[in-house]
């Protein structure tokens, strides 16, 4: 809703667009609270909005200025109520909300407040779930939001997502910027959850519009979709109903959303047309390999460490070579796997990262070296984030115990 | 070009929401096009059916004008075209004539003194 009412207000006034989504809201809980919930929810708070964005334009016709193709429209009575009524149709909802995520990518905010704002106006987060999706203080986010949309507001106006060398010119910020939100609700680092579906489906929402786009059904969108598809396919089991963190190895395969990777695949196909080979293309090759996957030792671990070398040299940084130790261990054997990971370069950076820590773990236990892994997970168990975290670590401790007792018989 | 006056005769006021809806959308679709072409100098605005009328020296006031349907000014909108006769022929394309009304082409007086 914000999204359109910025289109109608222009972005300039955004705060008046927050104001009215604000007031629709406030109505629903007075009215609601009387006559109970109606059937159409949203389709009742789209209406409040209209109608209240009809109050204001009336009201302030000659107090503000608004978008300048619009104004005329907004200004007789002729066209006021049939032009609102257009804005706020379906394709207009999406245009708009593909130019507000465009918008919320501006060169000038840092790529976290680009997510930022993007939860915030098009996912409707508030300040303090936005805070826990970024593990970082209400006071923090309190501040940079109001700063992030200031900028916002700054420009002339909305995004021009007609205009293609605009359009492709922007397209990989925004691209990234939903990589960043699914990965904030896959891979959480949320002092409550280490994973947020919510967010996924979000990213996953913004990322359907993108393909929607004739200028954003580019081959790198299909591939952070197939992406996106393919890691959200596996959610159900990597936590499971009882809230336990399971990793790759352990996951209950059955309960992999089929329909979700055979999705993942489809837009996988659909992303090798043409000549571009990006990061998200690699990842969700990656995440394919596991998805056809029926068990584990099915994996074809090969594959895997050639697609990683590949996002090495796109995007080497200390996590993507982790994780390629991780698999040349599962190829060659836990020495390779530790002699992967201790020659990661950069390999402070992942200091505070438990996992890092645990990989080292995991090859020891197979080494059968105990005791080192039994050190190395208590290492990752106090650098964990969450309770989730923190349960999978203390479990894997106390299977080492187990097997220590189990070689002692 | 000049400036003209399109005064609407023959609104249909008692329609439901819905025919409403299509109605406004018509007007709305042929206000864009005249926008395009570059003759709409000011949309105006639709007129409740009555209000009051003020007359003569006395300045007496009363309710109305109660005229017939179809003679209730409904609205106005400025229009520029190249003539009078340019203008009339935009007017055709009023949404407001497919339900018996009319449109009134008025050329704006240059008043010189």
């Amino acid at each position: 809703m914000v999204a359109v009412l910025t289109r109608i207000f222009g972005v300039h006034n955004l705060a008046l667009a927050e104001d009215v989504v604000q007031d629709a809201f406030c109505r629903a809980l007075e009215v609601w609270s009387f006559r109970g919930v109606p059937e159409n929810p949203s389709a009742w708070l789209m209406t409040a909005a209209k109608n209240r964005a009809l109050d204001v334009l009336r009201r302030e016709k000659t107090a503000r200025t608004y978008e300048p193709e619009l104004s005329r429209w907004l200004q007789s009575e002729w066209t006021l109520a049939s032009e609102v009524e257009e804005m706020f149709s379906d394709t207009a909802i999406k245009d708009d909300q593909l130019r507000m995520m465009f918008s919320c990518c501006h060169p000038q905010l840092p790529e976290e407040a680009q997510v930022m704002l993007m939860l915030h106006i098009l996912c409707g987060f508030g300040i303090h779930e936005v805070a826990c999706a970024f593990v970082t203080t209400y006071t923090a986010v309190e501040k940079r939001i109001p700063r992030a949309k200031k900028v916002l507001a700054g420009s002339k106006r909305l995004f021009d997502t007609q205009a293609p060398s605009d359009f492709s010119n922007r397209l990989p910020a925004v691209q990234r910027a939903l990589y960043l939100l699914f990965n904030e609700g896959y891979h959480g680092a949320s002092a409550e959850f280490a994973v947020r579906a919510d967010l996924c489906d979000e990213a996953m929402r913004l990322a359907k519009l993108l393909l929607e786009h004739p200028l954003g059904a580019t081959p790198s969108s299909y591939a952070l979709s197939a992406l996106m598809c393919l890691n959200k396919s596996r959610l159900s089991a990597r936590v499971d109903a009882s809230g336990k963190l399971n990793s790759l190895f352990d996951q209950d395969r059955s309960l992999w959303d089929q329909k979700l990777i055979a999705e993942g695949l489809r837009l996988l196909e659909l992303s090798a047309q043409g000549s571009e080979l990006t990061e998200y293309h690699v990842e969700a090759g990656i995440a394919a390999v596991h998805a056809i996957s029926p068990t584990m030792g099915a994996t074809n671990w090969q594959e895997i460490v050639s697609l990683y070398d590949s996002l090495m040299t796109i995007r080497p940084t200390p996590i993507v070579a982790l994780n390629r130790a991780i698999a040349v261990g599962q190829r060659d054997g836990a020495d390779c796997g530790l002699h992967e990971l201790r020659t990661i370069p950069d390999s402070d950076r992942l200091a505070k990262y438990p996992f890092y820590h645990a990989a080292f773990a995991e090859f020891e236990l197979q080494n059968g070296q105990i005791e080192d892994a039994i050190a190395h997970f208590e290492s990752a168990l106090k650098l964990a984030r969450n309770h989730m975290e923190r349960h999978f670590f203390e479990t894997r401790i106390a299977s080492c115990h187990a097997n220590m007792r189990a070689d002692q018989i | 070009m000049s400036d003209f006056t399109f005064l609407y005769r023959g609104r249909d006021t008692n329609a439901s929401p819905e025919q409403m809806q299509k109605t406004m959308e018509k007007w709305r679709a042929w206000f864009k096009q005249l926008g395009e072409q570059g003759h709409l100098k000011d949309i105006g605005h639709p007129l409740e059916q009555s209000g009051k009328v003020i007359r003569g020296k006395q300045k007496s006031v009363t309710d109305g004008p109660f005229a017939e349907a179809k003679d209730v000014v409904g609205g106005f909108t400025l229009i520029q075209a190249r003539d009078l006769e340019q203008a009339a022929e935009l007017s055709k394309g009023c949404p407001i004539l497919e339900v018996g009304g009319s449109v009134e082409v008025r050329p704006i007086q240059a008043i010189n003194m």
